[in-house]
């Protein structure tokens, strides 16, 4: 933090008063920003001083890309999935990834209004709605960069170190991170015991995973299985990462996964489906929140 | 306790005239009389069975600025409630109420802009550092990078944790993390701090430390201090207090007020033969004194204590009682507190049971024995 202070040197902000209520204060705009910035700042720094946990977070999807990816890549013949299995569990795993750091903001949600700490946040003087909406981008900011981590191991299931592959997949956990962490936070917010939050969480978590297609392909389920997949966020992420792949490394593509009436729906439709339900997700959310006592 | 006269007159002198009762008399002025003033404040929260629970029933309360200003009152009698009506952190079911000059219900931001706030429980983010705590704080409420990193060293300087800003919060102890958290309720030089119960829980060193920063902050800045305590010392010590019992205030004033008009001092003669020592005092005292026995002894009170004691063991050596110790103390909050509210704030039950006023004849000889 102690080079961040050049950036906001050149910004007339009342420097040297000491009440920041003083007859200039900033913007209301400008002060939402900085409320949110403020508790993204917080997540990160969270992230950065909890490194064992970080670690700890990050070697669950390793070991289920190594393990079970290798495991099982020497059974399942190239030709079912039109990939090797790791290269084909890469997006899966990627969505393990980000999955539980953006379901963690909720749980903290939750454990932020026992300890008191959302107290002390509702007294800022901000929108409570700006305070929900600074805990949907930290969560979304923490999952990326946890994402982004794991880009990493792409060499190791033969994908090739592209930029903009790179990107695209880095963009796709972005969009599935931001809806998973809105759908945490509206859960979080409805639900208010973490009691029942973490028994939902355990009831639908793999069942969710499961219907992802990110371990197996969608297709070889079931007819009603499918249609649950096509409603399932976590499907949609792992479709966006698999169809990013199969863009820029064509040789690499996956078998087809979400369908829409049995077709395939455009990929631009996808992520617009995923970025809606996010947003209807925050809106609800932030409905909700907006409810004082 | 007997009815005595001039015994509400603090509590209605302190109440002001209708003058600022106009429902924008405080908006308009550029600096407002009172810091806090509420008029008929309610707080009701649907409760279990279609029934209705009153936090709060109606509260007239004016704390002038620059004032330290205690609440008094036995666990839950609406305190957290109160403070956290006043922070327009919930919304009042009736009434009105004015924090530094803006309405809570109309111009909540403006309020909690101007205010701080210490929490009874605390809420800090232990994984993070004081430093950053303070940091998140700052950002939050709007502060620019820079303002924020200043104004985290300046209060931290202030509290006397700078040596520990780069310490995780859980390594801090008890008192080290109240006094991060009033750096924290600092950090946007809050024209009223509203502290519940600040002190609780922590060790005497370390809840006079806190007071130390409080009276230096109120000497330095001429900030408004909002204390609610069940501590009577704490509140001896502020400039005014209010005892608030069941969600009403019962009494509002200076200390000294509210003692002096409970009026009487506290006599409490210990003798070798307590129950007819009892009956020579009844006789002696003034009439319509309330005197009692208990193991304590044989306690009254009258005006000028002090110089009632000669007469009482001259009255009592005159039936062969010998005195073994005399003493008056003058009222304190607690006699205050018990006033008004049929029970000492140390044994705060749910149901008033005074003992000192029905002396049972089991302790007296118990007592009285040889």
């Amino acid at each position: 933090m102690t080079t961040s202070a050049l950036k906001t040197a050149g910004v007339p902000d009342t420097p040297g008063s000491p009440d920041p209520a003083a007859p200039a204060p900033p913007s209301r705009l400008r002060r939402e920003l900085r409320a949110v910035h403020a508790l993204v700042h917080r997540d990160l720094l969270r992230l950065s001083t909890q490194r064992t946990h970080t670690a700890l977070m990050l070697i669950q999807p390793v070991l289920y890309l190594f393990i079970l990816g290798g495991g099982l890549a020497a059974l399942i013949p190239n030709s079912t999935l039109g990939v090797g299995y790791q290269t084909y569990l890469f997006p899966g795993v990627l969505m393990m990834t980000v999955q539980t750091p953006a379901i963690m903001v909720g749980i903290r949600l939750i454990t932020d209004r026992q300890s008191g700490y959302l107290r002390e946040l509702l007294m800022a003087p901000v929108r409570r709605s700006t305070l929900l909406l600074g805990s949907c981008a930290g969560g979304t900011t923490v999952a990326a960069v946890q994402g982004a981590v794991l880009l990493a191991l792409a060499g190791a299931v033969g994908l090739p170190y592209d930029p903009l592959l790179l990107a695209l997949l880095l963009a796709g956990m972005v969009l599935a991170s931001f809806t998973i962490t809105a759908l945490s936070l509206a859960l979080a917010v409805t639900l208010g015991r973490p009691e029942v939050f973490h028994m939902l969480l355990g009831l639908v978590m793999m069942p969710l995973l499961f219907l992802s297609g990110g371990f197996f392909p969608l297709e070889s389920l079931p007819g009603w299985a499918r249609s649950l997949a096509a409603l399932n966020p976590l499907a949609y992420g792992v479709d966006l990462l698999r169809r990013g792949i199969t863009l820029r490394v064509p040789d690499q593509a996956a078998v087809a996964g979400l369908e829409w009436f049995g077709r395939q729906p455009p990929l631009l439709l996808e992520a617009a489906a995923l970025l809606a339900t996010g947003t209807a997700a925050l809106l609800w959310a932030a409905h909700r929140f907006n409810r004082p006592e | 306790m007997q009815p005595r006269a001039g015994d509400d007159a603090p509590t209605q002198a302190t109440l002001p005239t209708a003058a600022r009762t106009g429902p924008h008399a405080a908006e308009s002025a550029p600096e407002p009389a009172y810091a806090i003033s509420t008029r008929g404040l309610v707080k009701s929260y649907p409760g279990p069975d279609g029934t209705t629970t009153h936090a709060v029933r109606g509260l007239d309360l004016d704390v002038g600025q620059g004032e330290t200003f205690a609440f008094l009152g036995p666990n839950g009698a609406g305190k957290s409630t109160t403070i956290a009506l006043l922070c327009a952190l919930a919304r009042p079911t009736a009434g009105r109420a004015t924090v530094a000059g803006a309405d809570v219900l109309g111009e909540p931001d403006q309020v909690r802009r101007q205010v701080g706030m210490l929490f009874q429980h605390s809420a800090l983010d232990t994984d993070l550092t004081a430093e950053q705590n303070l940091h998140i704080h700052a950002r939050l409420y709007g502060m620019s990078r820079r303002d924020a990193r200043r104004r985290a060293t300046e209060t931290l300087e202030a509290v006397g944790l700078t040596d520990r800003r780069r310490s995780p919060v859980r390594t801090l102890s008890g008192g080290m993390r109240r006094r991060l958290e009033l750096a924290r309720g600092l950090l946007h030089a809050p024209r009223i701090l509203f502290l519940d119960e600040p002190t609780t829980g922590l060790d005497p060193h370390a809840r006079a430390q806190v007071w130390e920063h409080l009276r230096a902050l109120r000497d330095r800045q001429g900030t408004t201090l909002f204390v609610t305590t069940h501590y009577l010392e704490e509140a001896e010590n502020c400039d005014r207090l209010a005892i608030i019992d069941g969600g009403r205030l019962v009494a509002q004033g200076t200390p000294f007020a509210l003692k002096d008009a409970i009026g009487d001092d506290r006599v409490v003669l210990r003798t070798s033969d307590d129950p007819s020592a009892h009956q020579v005092v009844r006789r002696t005292a003034p009439p319509g004194t309330v005197t009692a026995l208990d193991t304590e002894g044989i306690s009254l009170r009258v005006p000028n204590g002090s110089s009632w004691i000669p007469r009482l063991c001259a009255a009592l050596e005159a039936h062969g009682i010998p005195v073994r110790s005399a003493s008056a103390t003058p009222p304190t909050l607690d006699d205050v507190f018990f006033h008004h509210t049929g029970r000492s704030i140390h044994t705060a039950r749910p149901a008033p049971t005074p003992t000192t006023t029905q002396p049972t004849a089991t302790t007296a000889t118990t007592e009285g024995g040889p």
